[in-house]
């Protein structure tokens, strides 16, 4: 089996969920790990695009809605947190 | 064939963006400048994503979920990056020591100084000018 496009797209997606991964357990203050949470839920939402087309499922793109949807709404709740919970 | 280069140039476009995106959050020396990092490049990164997608699975269901998760995911981003951000500026997450423009900070000051009060926590900070990398 050889390695094709959406191959190479989704191992650098994974890269670059690990490298924000890093951010998530450093990041000093807890915006900086929100931030981080949110840049990973958005690479899943590519790596789902991304498979949907490689295993030509197209059910992962339902999948990838959800997960934008939940991402936004989660996001907003954080904010809500961090204004409400001061310092 | 055309169609196929085109999808794949369009997802490694993408995902080179999400990459950036990734190296831009480890790097940046503060939470707004990462922040920038994150909601811009990770967004433009999805945009390309998605239409490799759309350009590859070329049914119309497909393509239809494909413009709703970038129209979604364009309208919501800058809501929630600008709430995050917010949330941020007001429980004093630190600026980056280069920072040269804070007008929040400055109006905040100003109004300080005209209502002859003082806001509680208008202590100026020092002028960062200087130190302009």
């Amino acid at each position: 089996m050889s390695t094709t496009i959406p191959d190479v797209a989704m191992f650098m997606l994974a890269l670059a969920a690990a490298i924000a991964f890093v951010r998530l357990l450093r990041g000093p203050s807890l915006p900086d790990r929100v931030v981080a949470m949110d840049l990973l839920g958005t690479l899943t939402v590519g790596l789902l695009v991304v498979g949907a087309a490689a295993s030509a499922q197209r059910a992962f793109l339902d999948a990838a809605i959800i997960i934008a949807l939940i991402g936004f709404v989660s996001n907003i709740a954080y904010a809500r947190f961090i204004e409400r919970r001061g310092q | 064939m055309i169609l196929e280069w085109v999808s794949a140039a369009c997802w490694l476009a993408g995902a080179t963006f999400a990459l950036l995106a990734a190296i831009g959050v480890v790097r940046m020396p503060d939470l707004f400048t990462r922040m920038q990092a994150a909601s811009k490049a990770s967004t433009l990164g999805l945009g390309c994503l998605l239409v490799g997608t759309a350009i590859d699975l070329g049914d119309s269901p497909s393509v239809a979920r494909a413009v709703s998760i970038a129209a979604f995911v364009m309208l919501t981003t800058p809501v929630a990056s600008h709430v995050v951000a917010r949330a941020a500026y007001l429980t004093k997450v630190p600026l980056w020591s280069g920072t040269v423009l804070d007008e929040r900070r400055e109006d905040e000051e100003r109004r300080g100084l005209l209502t002859a009060d003082g806001a509680g926590d208008a202590v100026p900070r020092k002028p960062p000018l200087g130190e302009v990398r």
